[in-house]
């Protein structure tokens, strides 16, 4: 007879292990989108500067450049908390199946390296190289933040949809073919998802701390490209991704029911469903949600005669727990989503009709909370991507029960990791804004106040 | 030589590099707390910044990439290490997310950041490679079982496991000082280079006073490891690694900058690979073996080829980044221009 305190033990192990992961992964997503997009908002200013000749653009992109530095230093210690967290807390995962999915890892590897090679030389080659050579030393940057994202990415879409190996009748992984785990199903729509989010949060929150200090009166011509360009970027971004969402969300009603059944809670198998907004999903009913009758058929097959599994086919102790956090979460993204694209349309409108940042302060309001709003969309994407895919690690195949490690303390690692980030969020923060500060006070910085660069002072005796 | 052999080769050198590279950035981390305050320390802090500002991040890859390697290709072994060793390696991961982090907010700002981010950088480089050291000393005593979840406190709390942890921190102090003499030497500052100097020679008869009590736990704990390094081909390395040691000993001795990093990267490369040939065949000694612990051969020959990609773009591109920090071409913020006023 199993001991049931080792059994309560495991499932508090399993509990504390996904909040410890789930927690770290969802800091680093923010910085990684970062990573991904803000070297092209950069570059953009750059180029932007040296084709107008304009030196507030120049300027813009010279500190933005700086911003890039520390979050990616942040995000580089925060994305290799997550590399040990694969040995630390999922052993089991690794060891099954550390061989189909780590070769997206090892190309990520490539781009990581690029990418920290590049930004070194962008950062500290601001004074040293030509225009041409320094713009180009950017290049590696974006297009590496674009490959590492696709790596990585193919690697959530195969623990999605697992493929590329063989199991044998012992359940050992045989017959691995890493290229066909890489170019997963899941692959193409969670990676254009992803990649245009980056530049959608990374877009609307830089711009929208240009949109408090134009609130605030700040109506010069620094500002005001400080709002431009990363918003035209995010804008652009916007349509894409609701419709790459739209495809995504399709493809998931086929590829994952279960999941798509739990964050549509849909319970009763069945064509023309209702689509709820909003609401609490009980075990068997939703609760004061706004139902529209057969548009979630609607929108899976274009008609509501539309064919839509639910959870009454799929077997109790495989469908996704918290059924209520994911249809919120999954509400949340996509309302956050169409308020940012209505957004975007209406700047569209006001700059086709007068060349102009729309003339009313709510505008700037609402840009100055998109980016806010951004995040939390891309946090709620997220929990809709891995709660839902819950109890598997590996869709279908691995529970997640079955990878966790049986090591002991995990809740306490995880309070002093949330002590930690939320230190180092704090304190990054802290240092964007002050950074922030001097940059609009427009005052060169005094030596040593340089986020880890060599300053200026002590290189008088560095002839070069 | 099979595939997978190939592939603990190139884990191999993954592990040489971060070792190096990645140790030295962690030494210079260990200089910088132990420089004190006043005009003095700040150029040693100063030069500190030089010397690893433009590379640290670069060779912290390399333990992603060592990482990643394991797990692809050596599933089995990850995780064995993993599941029985996860209290050192957890704090060698609050090391990184310290050090990295203190490392890139210390100069953000002047007062209330600074002087704290600056401790955090300087102590949080000694718990990294001391950590590594218990871990890799551990993995040489035998104390990582193939299946993995060995004793959690045991295995890394023990004479050999302590003392790699010790020689690890003295061996990254050392190669950093020895960086950063050639760094302050090519950079003019030649009080500085002394400075770095006097740091290296008594880092040097530390870690080399540190290594017979390594050797002898060595001999009690890991006997296998012992006898490979002992006998062919592990006592050639060895025996190189020794000379290069001297090699760099007597340049510092003299104030002779010409050699010495080669000298003492060689000491280092040397003693990394000896370990490798005393251990081989196996990862995990004497419980697991390469080519037991290796993934399926489509597997390895995907690491084969990404490490391939990655040796034809990664090792132009840090070329370039290298050649262009040593010759000082890329710094920023020349003293005379300033933020308003961008090069054209």
């Amino acid at each position: 007879m199993p001991d049931v305190a080792v059994l309560a033990d495991s499932a508090s192990n399993l509990l504390a292990a996904r909040n410890q992961m789930g927690f770290t992964l969802g800091f680093h997503i923010v910085l990684a989108c970062f990573g991904v997009a803000f070297p092209l908002v950069m570059l953009t200013a750059e180029w932007y500067g040296h084709r107008k000749q304009d030196p507030e653009a120049l300027r813009l992109a010279r500190n933005w450049s700086k911003g890039v530095a520390v979050l990616f230093a942040v995000g580089a210690v925060t994305g290799t908390v997550l590399s040990f967290e694969f040995g630390l807390l999922w052993p089991r995962f690794t060891d099954r199946f550390g061989d189909v999915f780590g070769i997206g890892f090892a190309i990520e590897g490539i781009f990581f390296f690029l990418e920290a090679i590049f930004i070194a030389i962008y950062i500290y080659g601001w004074d040293r190289l030509s225009p041409r050579a320094h713009m180009l030393s950017a290049v590696p940057i974006v297009i590496s933040g674009i490959g590492g994202a696709f790596s990585v990415i193919s690697v959530n879409a195969w623990m999605n949809q697992p493929q590329g190996f063989d199991l044998n009748s012992a359940g050992e992984v045989t017959n691995v073919r890493p290229f066909e785990a890489i170019f997963n199903p899941a692959t193409g729509y969670e990676f254009f998802h992803m990649w245009l989010a980056a530049y959608m949060v990374t877009g609307f929150l830089i711009a929208s701390v240009y949109a408090v200090g134009m609130l605030k009166g700040r109506r010069d011509r620094y500002h005001r490209l400080g709002f431009l360009i990363p918003f035209t970027i995010a804008a652009i971004a916007t349509p894409i991704q609701i419709f790459v969402g739209d495809t995504a969300a399709r493809a998931v009603a086929d590829d994952q029911p279960a999941k798509f059944a739990g964050f549509e809670c849909v319970y009763e198998s069945g064509d023309n469903q209702t689509e709820y907004i909003g609401g609490i999903c009980t075990d068997d009913e939703v609760k004061g949600a706004i139902g529209i009758p057969g548009l979630d058929s609607l929108l899976v097959g274009f008609s509501t005669d539309t064919y839509v599994k639910g959870l009454d086919q799929v077997p109790d102790d495989e469908e996704p727990p918290a059924l209520t956090l994911l249809h919120l979460s999954f509400d949340t993204m996509v309302g956050i989503g169409t308020a940012l694209f209505l957004l975007a349309v209406w700047f569209a409108i006001s700059w086709w009709r007068r060349r102009d940042i729309p003339a009313t302060p709510w505008f700037l309001r609402a840009a100055a909370v998109s980016g806010v709003g951004a995040i939390l969309a891309l946090e709620a994407g997220w929990i809709v991507t891995e709660v839902g895919r819950q109890p598997w690690i590996v869709y279908g195949i691995m529970r997640t029960e079955d990878a966790v490690t049986p090591a002991q303390g995990i809740w306490w690692v995880f309070g002093l990791t949330m002590l930690l980030y939320i230190a180092l969020g704090v304190t990054a923060i802290t240092v964007l804004r002050a950074l922030s500060r001097r940059w609009r006070e427009g005052r060169p910085e005094a030596p040593g106040e340089i986020p880890y660069g060599p300053p200026p002072g002590e290189r008088s005796g560095t002839s070069t | 030589m099979s595939s997978a052999d190939v592939c603990a080769g190139i884990l191999w050198v993954g592990v040489t590099l971060y070792a190096i590279f990645g140790g030295a950035d962690f030494g210079a981390g260990v200089w910088d707390f132990l420089a004190g305050s006043g005009e003095r320390a700040k150029r040693v802090r100063a030069q500190i910044d030089r010397s690893i500002g433009p590379v640290w991040e670069a060779n912290h890859v390399w333990l992603i990439f060592v990482l990643v390697i394991l797990w692809t290709a050596f599933s089995q072994a990850f995780s064995a290490i993993f599941s029985t060793l996860y209290i050192p390696l957890a704090l060698a991961a609050l090391g990184i997310v310290l050090r990295g982090s203190g490392f890139a907010f210390r100069h953000a700002l002047p007062g209330p950041v600074e002087r704290p981010a600056t401790r955090v950088f300087g102590l949080a480089s000694v718990l990294t490679p001391f950590f590594m050291g218990t871990v890799v000393g551990a993995i040489a005593a035998g104390e990582v079982p193939a299946d993995g979840n060995g004793d959690p406190t045991g295995s890394w709390i023990g004479f050999l496991p302590l003392s790699l942890g010790v020689i690890f921190v003295l061996l990254t102090t050392y190669t950093a000082a020895v960086f950063l003499v050639h760094d302050s030497g090519t950079a003019g500052d030649l009080e500085l280079r002394d400075y770095f100097q006097r740091r290296a020679l008594a880092a040097a008869v530390l870690a080399g006073a540190a290594a017979v009590v390594g050797v002898i736990a060595l001999r009690a704990d890991a006997r296998y490891v012992y006898d490979g390094l002992t006998s062919w081909p592990g006592i050639a390395l060895v025996v190189i690694s020794g000379v290069c040691g001297l090699i760099a000993l007597g340049l510092l001795v003299t104030g002779r900058n010409y050699g010495l990093r080669v000298a003492a990267v060689g000491a280092g490369t040397a003693v990394i690979w000896g370990y490798f040939a005393a251990a081989f065949p196996y990862l995990l000694p004497t419980s697991l073996t390469i080519s037991d612990a290796a993934a399926p051969s489509a597997t390895l020959t995907a690491v084969i080829i990404v490490f391939g990609a990655a040796v034809l773009v990664v090792i132009p591109s840090l070329a370039l980044l290298y050649t262009l920090s040593q010759r000082q071409a890329l710094e920023s913020y020349s003293a005379s221009s300033d933020a308003t006023s961008p090069r054209q």
